[in-house]
């Protein structure tokens, strides 16, 4: 019955967040402020991890490849398509479920908890389109953080082929371009705005509804972030078996 | 003027407010007193329609709150100011910056027009130097009188305080509650305190209702809660030897 009541209430907390929008002026100010937080500030950690692990599926497909029949090229055409595909839309949103879920959780949580959600209310403010809203919107440039995901892990691989000795600069690059299928691009891009979707609205969920203390507000977080991978990995299944399956 | 007729308000088997009517008056200061777990928080945030009641009716100078249409009440919302027990500041932002915010969500006013407003408000709590520090470089004290400031900013016809002088020593109490008085009748606004400070009661209780397990128990001022013989009352407000003195002292003069 939990579970059904959260379903209900998450739905109904999206329907109101489109309602009673706040004053244009102060709602930009509030997407830049989300965009410099959720976006710009995740840019680091998603390039680290992008470039790195890029370099390890370059490595582990090499490795792999043991048969003398196997074209070296095939270690680009891997990772490109684990890049693509899998690693830069799924694997990193799982990483923004910790990082920017977390701090969405634990920031609403703590206005919550410290009555900042109350004084809005009171004020006559739709708490709901003024906190998450300009989350949501923000997480629109979402794909553009993917984009350089998809980049970076391309050049990590790239540069640990090329440092690593498992094939030529030359193969990889033939590997990265070869059979390359333009929708599979556009297939990222849309588990990409679900994903943002998700990211945006789960933790705020989490941390719109939670009751009690600086104890629950870390509880929200975990329990967001538990949830928003559960989301992610499940609509990763079922959007790539409506995308890719036909 | 705010006026308050049968409000039951219940949570599952719980009820909690079990049919509170009073007025509360233009110009004076109210305050809302009684135990804890009598019904005075929840009492007040049926006031500020944070609840809804299910019987009962309130109305804000002859609007009744159940009969309005959400966007009347978020209009009528706009008119109140409130002041929480934590104080509530926008911790991300300045103190000037939480001052103004009313301002910059209601009004259309430039930016000049709504600093020089805050400047006015800010002197007029006595924090004219602190414009640029965050709620937590500030003391109690000072954020108490920022969530007045900010209450008052957008000159509200309603003002709440959800015990104002909690965690406060009482000389800075007593300046809050002096602030307070002083501004309901500078603007005639409509006040009402949720408090359990027995100065505040003595100081600024124009007008006192005493709840007692849901139920308005008495009602008074801080004139005649000296002379009332209602038990709940006087074992609640000369519970301290103090007070006790007080009172007897004042009986003894009267007669």
């Amino acid at each position: 019955m939990t579970y059904l009541y959260n379903i209900g209430a998450y739905f109904l907390m999206i329907k109101e967040m489109f309602r009673k929008p706040t004053k244009w002026s102060v709602m930009k100010r509030l997407i830049f402020n989300d965009i410099d937080d959720l976006i710009i500030g995740s840019l680091g950690i998603v390039a680290f991890i992008s470039f790195f692990v890029g370099g390890v599926v370059t490595i582990q497909t090499a490795l792999n490849i043991t048969s003398p029949l196997i074209p070296q090229y095939l270690v680009g055409f891997a990772t490109r398509q684990s890049v693509i595909l899998e690693f830069a839309p799924t694997f990193i949103s799982i990483i923004m479920a910790g990082k920017v879920g977390s701090f969405i959780t634990s920031s609403i949580g703590t206005m919550r908890v410290t009555e900042q959600i109350d004084a809005l209310e009171v004020m006559g403010i739709n708490a709901l389109n003024y906190l998450v809203f300009p989350k949501f919107i923000a997480l629109m440039l979402y794909p553009f953080v993917i984009s350089i995901a998809m980049f970076l892990g391309i050049v990590g691989g790239l540069a640990a082929c090329y440092y690593g000795g498992f094939s030529s600069v030359e193969d990889f690059i033939i590997g990265v371009q070869l059979d390359f299928i333009p929708f599979h691009i556009t297939y990222a891009f849309i588990k990409t705005i679900v994903f943002a979707f998700l990211l945006a609205t789960i933790p705020s969920y989490y941390g719109f509804y939670m009751r009690g203390g600086a104890l629950e507000v870390g509880k929200a977080s975990t329990t967001s972030f538990v949830w928003t991978s559960v989301m992610i990995i499940l609509c990763n299944y079922i959007l790539t078996q409506l995308l890719l399956s036909s | 003027m705010i006026e308050v007729k049968n409000l039951h308000k219940s949570f599952g088997d719980a009820h909690i407010l079990k049919g509170v009517s009073t007025t509360f008056e233009k110009g004076k200061t109210s305050l809302v007193i009684g135990q804890s777990g009598s019904g005075k928080t929840v009492f007040l945030k049926c006031l500020l329609g944070l609840f809804h009641p299910e019987e009962g009716t309130i109305a804000y100078d002859g609007k009744i709150y159940s009969e309005l249409t959400d966007d009347q009440r978020r209009n009528l919302r706009a008119e109140m100011g409130m002041v929480f027990q934590g104080s509530a500041l926008f911790d991300s932002m300045t103190i000037l910056e939480n001052v103004m915010f009313p301002l910059r969500m209601f009004t259309k006013q430039s930016n000049s027009e709504m600093q020089d407003r805050a400047d006015f408000v800010l002197k007029r709590v006595n924090l004219e130097d602190a414009h640029n520090k965050y709620p937590s470089e500030a003391s109690g004290g000072m954020q108490k009188r920022v969530a007045i400031a900010r209450a008052i900013v957008n000159k509200p016809n309603y003002l709440f305080c959800d015990e104002p002088n909690s965690g406060l020593d009482p000389k800075t109490a007593m300046v809050i509650d002096n602030l307070i008085q002083e501004i309901t009748e500078e603007y005639n606004i409509t006040t009402i305190i949720n408090s359990h400070d027995m100065n505040s009661v003595m100081e600024i209780g124009e007008k006192i209702v005493f709840l007692k397990d849901g139920l308005k128990e008495w009602e008074g001022s801080n004139k005649t809660i000296f002379k009332t013989d209602n038990e709940a009352v006087t074992n609640f407000v000369y519970s301290s030897e103090l007070f006790k003195k007080v009172r007897q002292m004042y009986l003894e003069e009267r007669a």
